[in-house]
Parts: C-alpha cells; sequence; structure tokens
C-alpha cells in the first residue's frame, strides 16, 4: 500500500526500544481470547514493580509535607481539589479505575506494599516509585511556575516517577513553546495577511517560512496550482525553484523523490503534468507524506477527471489550472489542514464507523436498502464524520480514499453545510473510476428530529413533502419552509445517495424522504443522535484499569478504525479545560505525531516489525501488528512494557468482540 | 395531485402555485447569498464557493389568499459546470441571472446567460437581472463598476425585471422575489412546476456522461 519509493528511508525517530516483546501469536479470527502479547504473568509485573520501590524517599520532604500531599496512596481526590488542571485528569482517572474506597493511612510509606493486593494485577499500576528525579533544578523552576505553584518542588519531584504521570503531561506543564517539534504549530493555521502599507513582503515572507507543513502543486511547465500558505504572488519564485529543480531530475530520466533540509522533508510527487510537493518539518515519514500528497491529487481528479486533466495539457502545456480548478481551493485547504492537524483517518488510511448494536444498524441498512431507488449506486449515512451505514451493488465496494475525499467535502468544508439545502453534486470518484462523473445527491437531516412537528405527514412514505405544508399566515411575507433545528456541528447526520444518473435528483430526492421518514419512525434516529452524542468511548471504560491513556485500532480487513475518546486535557479534548484552543491543537498534534513515528517505524520498508514498544521523555507507546489488525496506544512515561502489553491485549479483545458494532462488514449489498 | 397546496386547510378562493427558479451567473458574484437571505434570511460573508447546485424552497404570500412556492436552484458559477446547466435552467418558470455591480465582467457573464436562457430555456420564462453587492458602494461609490442606468437600459431593452440587491443588507431582495411571483401566470394551472413537470426532466437520459457502470 506504501507509496515510499524513496531511496534514503526515514531516519528512525523513535528512540530504539529495549529489546521488543516476544513476537504474540498469531490470534485466530473471531476468537475474542486469542490474541494475547507475550507478557509476563501478573505476579512477575508485580514482583518487578514492587523492587522499584525499595528505595525510600531520599529527597527531604517531611511527613508533614507528605500528608498534606496525601502522598503515596488513594486519596488522589484530595488533589485534585487542590490542584490545578496536571492533576485532575490523573485524579479523575484514578478514581475511575482503580482506587480504593479506604484511605486510612495518609502520608505512610507502608501501607504500599499492601495496597498492591487489593484486587487484580492491573492494581498494581498506582504504585509509585519513589526514586529522586534527574530533572535538573532550572527545569525544575519551569515547572512550577505560575499556576502550577501551588504544588511543592518536592512533590513534582516525586510524581514525575509515578505511574499516574499522563502522557505529555511534562511536556505540557513546561508550555508548547519549548517543545521544539512543535514550536510555532498554534499559528500554523493563521492566515498570511494580505500585502499591504502595514506589512512589508519580507515580514510576509517570515511568516510564510515559518510554517511547519506547505503543500505545493504546481504544473510541469512551472505554472503555480495551488500552495497552501501565502497567495501566489508570494511564493511565485519559489515555485519557479522548485519546478526548476524537480525538472532537471526529470530530465535526467531520474525522478527526484524526496530531500532534507535543515529540519524540513521535501517529498516530490510527480502525477502526469503535475508536480504536488509537501514541505514538513513534524516528523512524518516519506511514505505518510506521499500519501498525503496522493489524497490531494485525488481531489484535483475528483474535480476534473483524469481525461479532462491530461487534454487540458495535451493541448495547451502552459495551461493555468487554477481556473478549472476554482472554487475547491478550500477543499484542498481542508484536506491539507486535516493533514497538518493529524488525522488518524488518514495516516491509517481507514474510516471510522459509528458504534451501533448490529441489530440497529441492520434494521437502518434494511430500510435504506428497501426503499432503494433503481437509479442508486451507492447509498450513505454518516453522522458526525462517522460511518453508519453503506449500501452498495454486490460487485462494487466502496474505497477509503474515495470516501475521505466525499467527508471532507461534507464535514471539514463549508461549502455544502452551510448551504442549509438540498445538493446535486457532479463528483468524479478516482478510485471507483477516474474517468468519469457520478452524481452525488446530499442532505442533512433537519426537521426529521421532531416527528411531530406540524406539516410532517409521514403516513405515505412516498407522499410529497409539500403536500402536507401548513400555509404560511399572509402576514409574515418570508418565512421558510424547511426546519432549521439549530444542530452541533457533530450532531450533523447526513444522507449521500450517489447516482450515475445526472437527472436522477428527483428520484434521489424523493428515497431521501422516505429513508429519513422510515429511519424517524423506527426510531433508528433518534439510536444515530443517541449514538453521536455518546461519543467514542473512553480507555476507562473498554477496559477498566488498564493504565493506557489513547489507542487507534485498524481492523485491516474491514479498512475501518476505532479510537478511544480524545477527551482529556493531554490529546486537547475536555470541555472543562482551562486551556486555550490553540494549546489544544497543539496537545492533539503531539498525540499524532507520536501516532506518525509508530506508524512509519512500524511500516518502514523491511523492518517486518511486529511489535513495537517504545518509552520517551513524555510517554510510552506500543504499536502491534498483526493480519488482522494494526493497533497503537499511548500511556503514561512511567507505565511499565508489561502493563502497556496487558493493556493493549484487553483492549484489542475488547475490538475484536465488539467488531460488528465498531465496523461495517460488508455493508447492505443489493 | 400531490403536488396542490393542502386542500381544505384553507378556504374557497384561495391559490397556491409552485414554480422552478434558477439562479445563474458568474461565480462570486453572490448567487448563494441572495438565496440564503431569501430562504434563511442569512448573510455569511466568508461562504465558500458553491459545488454543483443547491436545491432550496421557499414559499411567500403575495396576498391574503395567494402562496407562491418557489423551487430554488442554486447553481454553481465556475466554468466547468456549465455543461451542466440546461439540467436546471430547462423547465424552469423563472431564472435570476446575477453579476456584481462592482465586476464590469459580470454583466459580461450575465448579457451570455440571459441569451443563452431566451434562446434555450422554456419561452415564457420570466427572467430578472439582479446587480448584488450595494453595500460595496453606499460607502464607497468608487467601487462601482456598473452604473444602474446602464443595466437598467440593458434589462428594458432584453425584457427582463430588474433590481440591484445586497444580499448583506437584504436590500431589495425580498422585492425580486415577490416582483417576480407577481410577473408570473398564478392563474393558471396550480400544477404549474409542479411534480407533474418533474417527470419530464429525467426519461431522455439514456447516456450520461458519467463513466461508471449502470446504476444497477
Amino acid at each position: 500500500m506504501d507509496m515510499d519509493t524513496d531511496t534514503d528511508s526515514a531516519p528512525p525517530t523513535m528512540q530504539t526500544p529495549p529489546p521488543p516483546p516476544p513476537l504474540p501469536p498469531r490470534p485466530p479470527r473471531r476468537s475474542p481470547s486469542g490474541g494475547s502479547l507475550g507478557l509476563a504473568s501478573p505476579g512477575d509485573a508485580l514482583g518487578n514493580l514492587l523492587q522499584l520501590q525499595v528505595a525510600p524517599a531520599t529527597t527531604a520532604v517531611s511527613s508533614i509535607d507528605i500528608s498534606t500531599l496525601s502522598f503515596p496512596d488513594g486519596s488522589r481526590g484530595t488533589f485534585s481539589r487542590t490542584a490545578s488542571r496536571t492533576t485532575t485528569r490523573a485524579a479523575s482517572a484514578t478514581a475511575s479505575g482503580y482506587a480504593t474506597p479506604t484511605h486510612d493511612t495518609l502520608g505512610a510509606l507502608g501501607p504500599l506494599s499492601a495496597r498492591v493486593n487489593l484486587a487484580d494485577g492491573s492494581d498494581s499500576m498506582s504504585l509509585m516509585s519513589f526514586a529522586p528525579t534527574l530533572r535538573p533544578p532550572g527545569d525544575l523552576a519551569s515547572l512550577v511556575a505560575g499556576e502550577l505553584n501551588r504544588k511543592s518542588p518536592a512533590w513534582m519531584l516525586l510524581r514525575s516517577q509515578s505511574a499516574t504521570v499522563q502522557p505529555f503531561e511534562t511536556s505540557v506543564e513546561r508550555g508548547p513553546s519549548t517543545t521544539s517539534a512543535l514550536a510555532g504549530f498554534e499559528s500554523e493555521f493563521d492566515d498570511i495577511p494580505d500585502r499591504s502599507a502595514v506589512t512589508a513582503d519580507e515580514d510576509r515572507l517570515a511568516l510564510w517560512k515559518a510554517k511547519l507543513k506547505h503543500y505545493m502543486i504546481l504544473s510541469s511547465a512551472g505554472k503555480p496550482i495551488y500552495s497552501r500558505h501565502g497567495d501566489l504572488g508570494l511564493v511565485n519564485s519559489y515555485m519557479g525553484i522548485v519546478q526548476t529543480i524537480i525538472s532537471f531530475y526529470e530530465g535526467a530520466q531520474n525522478p527526484l523523490l524526496g530531500f532534507t533540509a535543515g529540519n524540513a522533508r521535501f517529498v516530490i510527487a510527480t502525477e502526469g503534468p503535475l508536480y504536488l510537493v509537501a514541505i514538513s518539518r513534524l516528523g512524518e515519514s516519506d511514505a505518510q507524506l506521499r500519501s498525503q500528497l496522493d489524497a490531494l491529487y485525488m481531489q484535483i481528479l475528483s474535480t476534473l477527471t483524469l481525461p479532462t486533466l491530461q487534454n487540458i495539457f495535451v493541448h495547451r502545456p502552459s495551461t493555468d489550472l487554477r481556473k478549472p480548478l476554482e472554487g475547491t481551493e478550500s477543499l484542498l485547504s481542508s484536506l491539507a489542514d486535516s493533514f497538518t492537524r493529524g488525522s488518524p483517518s488518514a495516516l491509517l488510511g481507514a474510516l471510522e464507523c459509528l458504534r451501533l448494536r448490529k441489530s440497529q444498524r441492520h434494521s437502518i441498512n434494511n430500510a435504506f436498502l428497501k426503499l432503494r431507488s433503481d437509479r442508486l449506486l451507492y447509498g450513505l449515512i454518516v453522522a458526525g464524520g462517522k460511518l453508519v451505514s453503506v449500501i452498495r451493488p454486490r460487485k462494487h465496494s466502496l474505497h477509503p480514499s474515495d470516501l475521505q475525499l466525499i467527508f471532507n467535502m461534507l464535514f471539514a468544508s463549508g461549502g455544502i453545510k452551510a448551504g442549509g439545502g438540498e445538493n446535486w453534486i457532479p463528483l468524479c470518484l478516482p478510485a471507483f473510476n477516474n474517468r468519469g462523473y457520478l452524481y452525488m445527491y446530499v442532505s442533512f437531516f433537519g426537521d426529521e428530529s421532531s416527528p411531530g412537528s406540524p406539516g410532517s405527514a409521514r403516513n405515505k412514505p412516498a407522499a410529497p413533502r409539500e403536500a402536507a405544508e401548513q400555509p404560511h399566515p399572509p402576514s409574515s411575507p418570508l418565512s421558510s419552509d424547511e426546519g432549521q433545528a439549530e444542530q452541533a456541528e457533530e450532531d450533523e447526520i447526513a444522507i449521500i445517495l450517489i447516482s450515475t444518473d445526472k437527472e436522477s435528483f428527483f428520484e434521489l430526492k424523493e428515497m431521501r424522504d422516505s429513508v429519513a421518514h422510515q429511519l424517524a419512525k423506527n426510531g433508528s434516529l433518534a439510536i444515530i443522535k443517541e449514538a453521536v452524542r455518546s461519543g467514542r468511548p473512553s480507555v476507562a471504560a473498554i477496559a477498566p484499569g488498564v493504565q493506557i491513556s489513547h489507542f487507534l485500532y485498524k481492523s485491516r480487513a474491514n479498512v475501518q478504525f476505532c479510537m478511544a475518546s480524545l477527551d482529556q486535557p493531554a490529546f486537547g479534548g475536555g470541555s472543562g479545560s482551562i486551556a486555550s484552543s490553540s494549546s489544544k491543537m497543539v496537545a492533539r498534534r503531539r498525540l499524532m505525531s507520536l501516532y506518525h513515528e509508530l506508524h512509519a517505524s512500524m511500516h518502514a520498508k523491511h523492518s517486518h516489525l511486529k511489535v513495537l514498544h517504545c518509552v520517551g521523555d513524555a510517554a510510552a507507546s506500543l504499536a502491534w501488528i498483526t493480519p488482522v489488525f494494526e493497533f497503537y496506544c499511548v500511556a503514561g512515561p512511567n507505565i511499565s512494557r508489561a502493563l502497556v502489553t496487558q493493556g493493549a491485549n484487553k483492549i484489542v479483545q475488547w475490538a475484536r468482540r465488539e467488531e460488528e458494532r465498531l465496523f461495517i462488514i460488508g455493508g447492505g449489498v443489493f | 395531485m400531490a403536488a396542490r397546496g393542502p386542500p381544505g386547510a384553507r378556504g374557497m378562493g384561495n391559490r397556491f402555485a409552485q414554480f422552478k427558479l434558477v439562479l445563474l451567473g458568474e461565480s462570486a458574484v453572490g448567487k448563494s447569498s441572495i438565496v440564503l437571505r431569501f430562504v434563511k434570511d442569512q448573510f455569511d460573508s466568508y461562504r465558500e464557493s458553491t459545488i454543483g447546485a443547491a436545491f432550496l424552497t421557499q414559499t411567500i404570500s403575495l396576498d391574503e389568499t395567494t402562496t407562491v412556492k418557489f423551487e430554488i436552484w442554486d447553481t454553481a458559477g465556475q466554468e466547468r459546470y456549465k455543461s451542466l446547466a440546461p439540467m436546471y435552467y430547462r423547465n424552469a418558470n423563472c431564472a435570476v441571472v446575477v453579476y456584481d455591480i462592482t465586476q464590469a465582467s459580470s454583466l459580461d457573464k450575465a448579457k451570455a446567460w440571459v441569451k443563452e436562457l431566451q434562446r434555450q430555456a422554456n419561452e415564457n420564462i420570466i427572467i430578472a437581472l439582479a446587480g448584488n453587492k450595494l453595500d460595496l458602494v453606499t460607502d464607497e461609490p468608487d467601487k462601482r463598476a456598473i452604473t444602474t442606468e446602464e443595466a437598467e437600459s440593458y434589462a428594458n431593452e432584453a425584457g427582463l425585471l430588474f433590481f440591484e440587491t445586497s444580499a448583506k443588507t437584504a436590500e431589495n431582495v425580498a422585492e425580486l422575489f415577490t416582483a417576480i411571483a407577481k410577473r408570473l401566470p398564478l392563474d393558471q394551472s396550480p400544477r404549474l412546476g409542479g411534480r407533474g413537470e418533474r417527470v419530464t426532466l429525467a426519461p431522455e437520459s439514456a447516456n450520461t456522461e458519467a463513466g461508471g457502470p449502470c446504476a444497477c
């Protein structure tokens, strides 16, 4: 799948792991108990942990300090009331998973060992080691600066070794600006100001150069087509340089695939008459950048089709492609931005589905199939960016990259949602057929949300809606006759009907109306809304007591993935968090960068890795690939390998047990 | 039958008519903004380009007894969608051709659309010419590229309704659609533009440009 053809392989960005854990046995399909990572028995793990705490606390922590800090055991609830954001999450995680209800001995180190025996082996995760940290004093000062200064330095020292340290917690405390890789990421998506009296060109150029990620598309004749940042006037000369460099290698029959300049990686894709260039300082691998460029190219094909694109340049190689692509810049930019923010879907080349009971999905599929129009090719129901239902002809399946283009158009860019109407869109799905257009009917569910509302006489599904509409009183000359229920973005449910017939709009509209009516009547719509509202499950809900903070699980056969809730401050979520939106964005990217590194290491040419465990300053992580699934997870930096693998096992078992809820297997076929 | 106004819901003598309206014009002149103002009474200055076409409906009351429902096709203005335009105007009862009063070239494009409509569309089609973005010239008259007189004399010559509008301030938007509704033949069959007519949209689609397999 990976298109990496470059000769210099991606530098290993991970710390070289300790000798990898034993190879996991290949779990047989559909065996929920199968697939256990080679893992020391819980007893062994405990033994190791207990050794860790042999050394008593050597820092000068008075017993009073200890008790006010409620260290070490149990009563972390106390912290959650006194400490600021960094500990609240740890505290609540503790409470949800494995906190003991009886905390009788505050400040005593003794109960630790007793505590170990409280429950199953996973409880040992709350153990802490008391070895003093090696952090230099200067660093410590910054740790306790600002709002954090209510915590004593000693506490910080001790805590840095704790198993309850969340991934990236230390780097979050130090602030985003000091984590070099993501410095400046908060302004990554800001527009470069237009040329004006107050902004000199040098300043604009400096802003442009400060961006961590660039995408450029140009024709082989050197005409600029698209640049993510900066107007083409600003970057025109750079486009010229890029064209000169690429053409030089093209002329030598030795295409340039990529190069590194400073800390920026350049990856080049040549697609017929187009040159696509990705420039990244975010540490992605060549293969990852190449697949991003491929998606941008697919977006162009989706607008034009391959024969049109080729014809344009056959007849006039110097054509300015911006005109034919007019209006789709926002689609390219929203794709580019989702790659820059870090999209699990793009990384894994897979789609996310809405988690539903099998019977619920079945009844949605059936309603969808039963009301199918003759002219339908594909039918999709999508809620909050997640797939709910697919119906398709037996001999065709939908390619994830095509679906990603559709999702991008519907959810990431505002063009369609903002209109508020029904849409009829000619588009090419390049993985399905890059030579012709299909016609896509799109509408977002609105007024069906209130089935009892006046004007919804739904007893005859085929009846046109206007038959039941009440006339508007003459006193209000202007009034909309469509429901306008304001819906939050993640609440949006869209129905997408694709046909090869450009004249089939009204038939598909009729089908949509009857499907909408049927789903409202049999309660499916409410079920979908509820599923969207409840969001992704947290790790604690999936496998209580597991010390993993976040995971991605990809079902390779279904080309779909699921992931844990991102709803915690370390990953840019959490509604109660005081963090600004820019620091949330940085936090999200930090997590996604880690996943990108894991993914790149696992998929590096010739690596043939099955399991990879990495420990870093900020987080421990694990990747595990079998023929059935790909699994990636992140845990706090002090979580042992044994505990991470144990947690991974539990989550993988859950995912395989829930397979038919998490993923659409086959979809409705006609 | 179904396309009639709700029978019995209103007293005798009430009229309900339904018409198909298409918006045409160069890209970025504000077609979608005019529709959004008309249908939802909203305005969004950072609207992204329409992709393909959008279908919306809006009902207005002309007087105590007359209700007119518009089925609106808001088309994308980009050149690459031009070949699809006949599909949208073929059975249209009325059309709004929009230009941007601050862009001289957009009136030329509008004139080309008018010509095409007069040649290809329904022969009784009511066409309105709308010069949009009036709000831009109220503060800075220098921005205007097309004078009211110039556009109006062209509209008269070509037999078009004419308004200068602002989707942003809502100026003349409702007036535009009301004027169109008043010109439409309300006394004819109320089925005009209704479902019966839609059927003619579909059948002649034996060969589409789609390269995919048949719709199975």
